[in-house]
């Protein structure tokens, strides 16, 4: 339960410890009680338990229907096919010369997404095979339960049917909150446009491309079909599949199926997930501990109404208190 | 209500050097707030993808709408609770709390990325009731024209029956005076709805401050990472507003020259280790259940962050303020009510920059020349404006020519107030 009692350093376990249990509870079905108990260990949730429940139910299946893409990292060879492809369609990123994605020195060193690219390839050294590296394409997960969407102030951002979060500059107030949100740390900013600066993060090729039911670039750019495009829930049999098949190529995990609720992007790999820079996370999504918060203030806005009857009450009755007590007052000023 | 705490409008050479550098300190700041509009956010702050939010949430938002607070808890006191005693200090604190507000929305025009959207939140197409930071954003909207209109009494109560404007303009005389009367009646009979409002929504937006990075489990440290965070936000905003409004009426007393008001200051000091008292407990409590208290002596940066803002600047002025000597004391009281305004500051800037633990973030993040250059300035503005205000508007009570405070203390106390 409060498993933060145990090591001191790393903190986040705790979390993991404790939705990894939840997690259990969404696949094996734990009973109601252990689930609040669990809530409980975390803090002051637990009052919300039913909220996240329901929540959980809705989000699988959206999330069954919804699209999304398997990267199995084992296939990768790093020859940045996929960030040339991004470059060559996202007509709002600086263009940059094809011959530039040729330069092996970046893996030199850990890339991030930036305002001029959606997705990065980093190398890793493996352990087991010092001669043959692991390389892997990173970019925005597209969560089920985007913690971006769910803070936007103006619903600039937002989760498509196809399972893409979408972007609208145009409604954009520039708070970055979605980048203070985003678990994955994703969503990178024009620091340097002082008129119309934008939040850029892949687009999971909406526009062009996954809305007519097409592959994104990167996806098709691909030369050694690291990608596979499609329904996540065939994309879920295929990945399980290919870890049953070969057991000694890759570790026992897929990593997006259930993290933070899913996402629709999914990787397979050969390296534990942490050595290849996946942050560890439990299986609730991030805005299921603000959402239910907030609703709960805010439900039909009777707490306000009521703390505004409340005060208005004590105003009217202390008052009337004040003004009986001056008129005894009053009428003994008289009297002398 | 007696007469010497009228509030009057101040009377005294404006030019001061305290004036004059606050001036150059404005001026500092503004331009690299017209820096920042000009050649963008990159140039002046060091935000980058990892920390998006820096200084200028973590103090001209966040502190500044904590450290207005004065505001909404001495109008309960006052005029919900009716403890007339405290009528003094009001509008003062209402004053503050209005430019505080204001100031608020000035900063946040430098730090949004698409400050001309600012308006965005208000359109219903826009509308994303999920966002905490929505609530906040209209919660802040709406107080601050519930502050506006909190405020006109003060000043129909200072131009009804003097508005004089020359020349031409002399046509408008009396229009402005006839619609100055109908607001000052209106607004006697209604005023008790604002009133009531104000409290409300300090109590939300307040609270919603401390749920913004509930949605960041997995970067905040656990010592300033709890689901009761927008508890500990409101409480502390509650416990902070009469520290505030004391450190406020003892510089506005030393400034002008008036007799520090410690027949009003001690007495409303009486409250603030309940107050606190209340945080402290919520806030320990919280530790001990979800067992944080092991981060405690990790020695990192947030483990001394929260050692100096919690353990330093919150627990002592609280052990302070059980001592009636201290808060009879004009001097111990200012430095208690001091620690623990910065308490709540540093509170802020932790949980908004320094608690905030990115992944794959290089290097941790600290506030450029510009982001301090650009506060202090605004700070500096929002201490020039009050000054202003209070030299045209009746807003400080000026104590009586020749009088006592002591002797006001017990001829108010026969008259029964």
């Amino acid at each position: 339960m409060s498993c933060r009692k145990d090591g001191a350093k790393n903190w986040d376990q705790q979390a993991i410890a404790f939705s990894l249990e939840t997690g259990k509870y969404h696949n094996m079905g734990i009973n109601r009680r252990d689930f609040i108990k669990q809530l409980a260990g975390i803090g002051g949730i637990a009052l919300f338990a039913k909220d996240v429940n329901v929540w959980a139910g809705e989000q699988t299946t959206t999330l069954r229907d919804s699209l999304g893409v398997l990267v199995d990292t084992t296939l990768c060879v790093g020859c940045r096919s996929c960030e040339k492809a991004c470059n060559q369609i996202n007509q709002e990123l600086p263009r940059k010369t094809p011959q530039s994605f040729n330069d092996n020195s970046v893996f030199d060193k850990k890339r991030r997404m930036a305002a001029d690219s959606y997705t990065v390839v980093n190398r890793y050294n493996n352990p087991g095979n010092s001669g043959n590296p692991v390389y892997v394409k990173f970019q925005c997960m597209h969560c089920a339960d985007p913690a971006c969407v769910s803070a936007c102030i103006v619903g600039a951002l937002t989760k498509e049917s196809n399972g893409a979060v979408k972007y609208d500059p145009w409604k954009c107030i520039g708070c970055r909150y979605c980048m203070t949100a985003c678990p994955f740390q994703v969503p990178a900013y024009e620091y340097n446009n002082a008129t119309t600066p934008q939040v850029r993060k892949c687009t999971f090729c909406f526009e062009k491309r996954t809305s007519k039911g097409k592959a994104p670039a990167c996806v098709q750019a691909c030369p050694m079909e690291v990608m596979t495009f499609g329904k996540k829930r065939e994309l879920i049999k295929i990945a399980k599949k290919r870890i049953e098949k070969y057991p000694d190529r890759y570790i026992p995990h897929l990593y997006g199926e259930h993290e933070l609720g899913g996402t629709s992007w999914l990787y397979l790999s050969s390296l534990p997930f942490e050595k290849i820079d996946f942050p560890k996370f439990g299986y609730i999504s991030t805005p299921s501990y603000t959402e239910p918060i907030q609703h709960a203030i805010f439900k039909h806005f009777i707490p306000p109404l009521t703390l505004f009857a409340v005060l208005g009450g004590f105003m009217w009755f202390l008052r009337q208190r004040k003004t009986e007590s001056k008129s005894v007052l009053n009428e003994e000023g008289q009297e002398k | 209500m007696s007469f010497h705490e009228t509030p009057t409008p101040i009377d005294k050479r404006f030019f001061t050097t305290g004036v004059k550098i606050l001036i150059a300190l404005m001026i500092t700041g503004l331009s690299f707030g017209l820096y920042r509009m000009i050649f963008g956010l990159g140039s002046t702050t060091n935000l980058t993808d990892q920390y998006p939010w820096g200084m200028w949430i973590g103090v001209d938002v966040a502190s500044g709408v904590a450290l207005a607070a004065g505001g909404f808890t001495t109008a309960f006191l006052a005029h919900i609770l009716h403890r007339e005693h405290f009528h003094a200090i009001v509008r003062p604190a209402l004053l503050t709390a209005m430019l505080g507000y204001t100031f608020v929305g000035i900063g946040l025009m430098f730090d949004l990325g698409r400050w001309y959207n600012i308006w965005h939140p208000a359109l219903p197409m826009m509308w994303q009731g999920n966002s905490v930071l929505f609530e906040v954003g209209m919660c802040v909207m709406v107080y601050l024209t519930v502050l506006y209109i909190e405020f006109l009494p003060v000043v129909t109560e200072r131009f009804i029956g003097q508005v004089n404007l020359p020349g031409m303009l002399s046509f408008f005389n009396e229009p402005i005076d006839r619609l100055l009367s109908f607001l000052d009646n209106i607004l006697g009979k209604v005023m008790f709805v604002f009133v009531i409002a104000g409290v409300v929504l300090s109590c939300l937006h307040q609270s919603s401050l401390g749920t913004l990075m509930v949605i960041s489990p997995y970067k905040m440290h656990p010592l300033y990472w709890s689901p009761l965070s927008p508890l500990f936000f409101l409480a502390s905003a509650i416990a902070v507003g009469y520290p505030m409004v004391i450190f406020e009426s003892m510089i506005a007393s030393k400034s002008f020259g008036h007799k520090t008001e410690m027949d009003i200051l001690t007495p409303l000091a009486k409250f603030i280790p309940y107050l606190l008292g209340s945080y402290i407990v919520l806030k320990i409590g919280d530790m001990i259940y979800r067992g944080t208290y092991v981060y405690l002596f990790e020695g990192s940066t947030q483990s001394r962050m929260f050692w100096l803002e919690f353990g330093i600047l919150t627990v002592v002025p609280f052990l302070m303020l059980l001592s009636s000597r201290v808060r009879s004391s004009a001097g111990w009281l200012f430095t208690a009510a001091t620690m623990y305004i910065l308490g709540v500051l540093l509170n802020r800037c932790a949980v908004f920059f320094v608690a905030y633990q990115p992944p794959f973030a290089e290097k941790a993040y600290f506030p450029a020349i510009g982001e301090f250059a650009l506060t202090i300035g605004l700070i500096a503005t929002l201490m020039l404006v009050y000054r202003v205000f209070v030299s045209i508007l009746p807003v400080i009570p000026a104590p009586e020519r020749g009088a006592i405070s002591s002797d006001n203390a017990s001829i108010r106390i026969k008259q029964g107030i």
